[in-house]
């Protein structure tokens, strides 16, 4: 490992994981039994973590999975044209999501609908996009959360380029926490493999971006196993680009929020990029239009659902005390609430009319735009009355 | 040609006419921009030290410094996606592209993400991107060095795409871009760079919009209409058939997207006959368009069909063959000649 390295990607014996998950390397600080495992580089930040927070993260956990679950079902039932599902990688989403200070800046794929939460977006922004009354439609700089990007891999280029600004504004390495800004961008184990990621990696490592690259391998693009992308763990990727790389946990909410804290801060203080892989599992469909029995054994799956990000962050706060079965119960009924709240939303959701469509293709006038609105128009009016 | 430019400009005294060369041109419209406005940065392969292939940035590096003139690696989908990044932070980026035919790297970019964030986020993020490509042949180099690609971009709704033919357009028309608040694909004539034009560079403003066409050359019986490179040969060529005793009206199109089509219907209202000339392959080339809004347009003032001249259907040819490609003089009123036929 070369000398930059972040943190040497040596793990105490305690985090030896099993065989079939993330190997030696992986840093791990809730074991799938939800037992604390201590690390001597990342405890630090998570100590300061009160009962509080951590009623919070679990919190953030059971409404997520609400939401991906009422996705998934209003697709079922025609309210929505497809879901892309985020069962499994709740903990990889809220931990790092909630690694970000305010004016961090979010570039998300089109499943990050967990890190939008913690961002503090409506929930509804990405149900709309999926019912197909907007592409996403909402301001980025409301939430510093990007729209979404559907296609593989593009936006980690804006990502790199939005933190090239952000440096070229003199926001890195000020020491000032309210002006040292990090950047995020979130991909999957697929992306890995296009050319857009590895120009970003380029570019970043070139201009010293203020960049973190979250990397959710959730094992499976589609169909395709990680094996099909990558002859190495993905996380070593990043030393052949000259930064430092790390593979965590993605199902420990604990130790995702402590590693993306660290890298958030390096990036902040100048020492961007870096790149985070949270071994994850995509416990259902890459989306609803998917049919994973088609691909992968059951028994792959069965064995993921022991690793669960809910269960093991439950059973360590009650068995810390931190939490009783009278909170537990809260936020399932806060959970009802949230789903009812969101199948209202969506399904009374207002399409725009026809006519908008041209509204936005252009930030300035065009003759384009405006004449065939009008002759829109003038086709629709001209029905008017033909009864 | 620049002399008819400039009596078409306004004529806003005391004049300050300097003779420069097309690149030149592009250059001081670049600098202008960047003293103008903190937040433009050019970014591309080159651009620094060296100034780019074609010198088009020379000097501007050590001028604003390397966070405002970037070289970067070599990637253009890196190039043009991080340029969306930086527009996002508030930067207005200039893109340049070495050559038309390396612009495809970046292809996803622009026609995916650069052309419909606006629209993708109703309107709450603009992304003020000038990309500009060197296009055309007519320079001996090998392949994908001379090639058409405007097409593939004007068909892209959410970009703009503009072509300058002559140094003082250039001058302007780089200024007007970066100004745009809508990403703008800037196609720049590469073998006229060397070409030498007079113009007023202390007019306070361009002579026209960005988006507007050109007549440069009034004339009764056949509009030749066209862009960037080609835009010479079609003056040469009226110059030539008006020995002749044909009058020829000529049309710089200067704008791809939108298609400033009024000015050529109304040209065409006059004359009856229409000649489209550019360098890209006829099929589903600008052309193309052009013919079929005139055809809807001003059917009953046509005289004669739509006649296009341009490149053939083929992969740019080999360099010693493009003089058989491109659209020259004698080609051009070959066309008219048909045109005059019906």
């Amino acid at each position: 490992m070369s000398d930059n390295d972040v943190v040497q990607q040596t793990a105490p014996a305690g985090a030896t994981t099993q065989n079939g998950d993330g190997g030696p390397d992986m840093i791990q600080l809730l074991t799938p039994e939800g037992e604390r495992r201590s690390h001597p580089d990342y405890d630090k930040y998570v100590v300061d973590l009160t009962p509080q927070d951590l009623r919070g993260f679990y919190r953030d956990l059971v409404l997520i999975r609400r939401l991906d679950a009422e996705g998934y079902a209003l697709q079922r039932q025609g309210e929505l044209g497809l879901w892309p599902s985020l069962l499994g990688q709740e903990a990889a989403q809220v931990g790092s999501g909630r690694a970000l200070r305010p004016h961090d800046f979010v570039f998300p794929t089109y499943r990050e609908h967990g890190v939008g939460f913690v961002r503090g977006m409506d929930p509804q922004s990405s149900l709309q996009l999926f019912r197909g009354v907007s592409q996403g439609g909402w301001d980025p700089t409301e939430h510093n959360f990007h729209l979404y990007t559907i296609v593989i891999g593009a936006q980690t280029l804006h990502a790199t380029g939005y933190a090239m600004g952000v440096k070229m504004d003199g926001n890195v390495g000020t020491g000032d926490p309210d002006r040292d800004t990090a950047v995020i961008c979130y991909f999957g184990d697929g992306a890995t493999s296009q050319g857009d990621v590895n120009e970003a990696f380029v570019y970043a490592a070139s201009f010293d971006a203020p960049v973190v690259f979250f990397c959710q391998n959730n094992q499976w693009a589609i169909s395709e196993p990680v094996s099909k992308q990558t002859r190495i763990p993905l996380y070593q990727r990043a030393r052949g680009f000259g930064f430092p790389g790390v593979r965590v946990d993605g199902n420990d909410i604990l130790a995702t929020y402590a590693v993306t804290k660290h890298c958030l801060d390096e990036a902040r203080n100048g020492n961007g990029p870096l790149l985070i892989e949270a071994y994850t599992y995509r416990m259902g469909a890459h989306t609803t239009a998917d049919d994973p029995t088609k691909y992968r054994v059951s028994a792959e799956v069965e064995q993921w659902k022991l690793r669960d990000p809910i269960l093991r962050l439950k059973t360590y706060l009650a068995h810390e005390g931190m939490a009783d079965e009278t909170f537990f119960q809260s936020v399932d009924e806060e959970a009802d609430q949230f789903a009812q709240e969101l199948r209202d939303g969506c399904i009374n959701m207002a399409t725009m009319p026809g006519e908008t469509m041209w509204d936005h293709v252009y930030a300035e006038d065009h003759p384009v735009m405006e004449a065939e609105r009008a002759a829109f128009l003038a086709y629709q009016a001209s029905f008017e009355g033909a009864n | 040609m620049s002399t008819t430019m400039s009596t078409a400009a306004a004529t806003n005294a005391p004049q300050h006419l300097e003779k420069v060369t097309l690149g030149r041109s592009i250059t001081n419209g670049l600098r202008k921009a960047m003293e103008r406005d903190p937040k433009v940065v050019l970014i591309g392969e080159d651009i620094g030290k060296l100034g780019g292939v074609f010198r088009i940035t020379e000097h501007l590096q050590k001028d604003f410094g390397e966070d405002r003139v970037i070289d970067s690696p070599l990637a253009e989908s890196g190039i043009v996606g991080t340029a969306v990044g930086m527009a996002l932070r508030g930067y207005r980026p200039v893109c340049e592209i070495q050559f038309d035919g390396f612009v495809y790297p970046a292809f996803d970019q622009i026609v995916c993400q650069v052309a419909k964030m606006h629209a993708r986020s109703l309107g709450a993020v603009k992304l003020p991107i000038v990309i500009r490509i060197p296009f055309g042949g007519g320079i001996g180099s090998p392949e994908h060095h001379s090639e058409s690609p405007e097409a593939y971009f004007a068909h892209t709704a959410g970009l703009r795409v503009v072509s300058c033919s002559n140094p003082e357009d250039a001058y302007w028309m780089i200024q007007q871009a970066i100004e745009c608040d809508d990403p703008v694909i800037f196609f720049e004539p590469k073998r006229r760079y060397h070409d030498r034009g007079e113009y007023d560079t202390s007019a306070a403003s361009a002579p026209r919009s960005l988006f507007e066409a050109n007549v440069l050359r009034e004339g009764t019986d056949v509009t030749l209409v066209g862009y960037g490179p080609v835009v010479k040969t079609m003056l040469e060529s009226a110059a030539a058939a008006e020995s002749e005793g044909t009058s020829i009206e000529v049309i710089d199109l200067r704008s791809l997207s939108p298609l400033p089509i009024d000015t050529v219907t109304a040209s065409v209202r006059k004359t009856g006959r229409l000649v489209v000339v550019h360098e890209a392959s006829n099929f589903l080339g600008m052309g193309a368009e052009i013919a079929a809004e005139v055809t809807e347009q001003c059917f009953y003032h046509l005289e004669a069909p739509v006649v296009r001249v341009g490149g053939a259907n083929i992969p740019y040819p080999p360099s010693r063959m493009e003089e058989d490609f491109l659209p020259d003089l004698d080609r051009i009123l070959d066309g008219v000649d048909r045109a005059l036929a019906f």
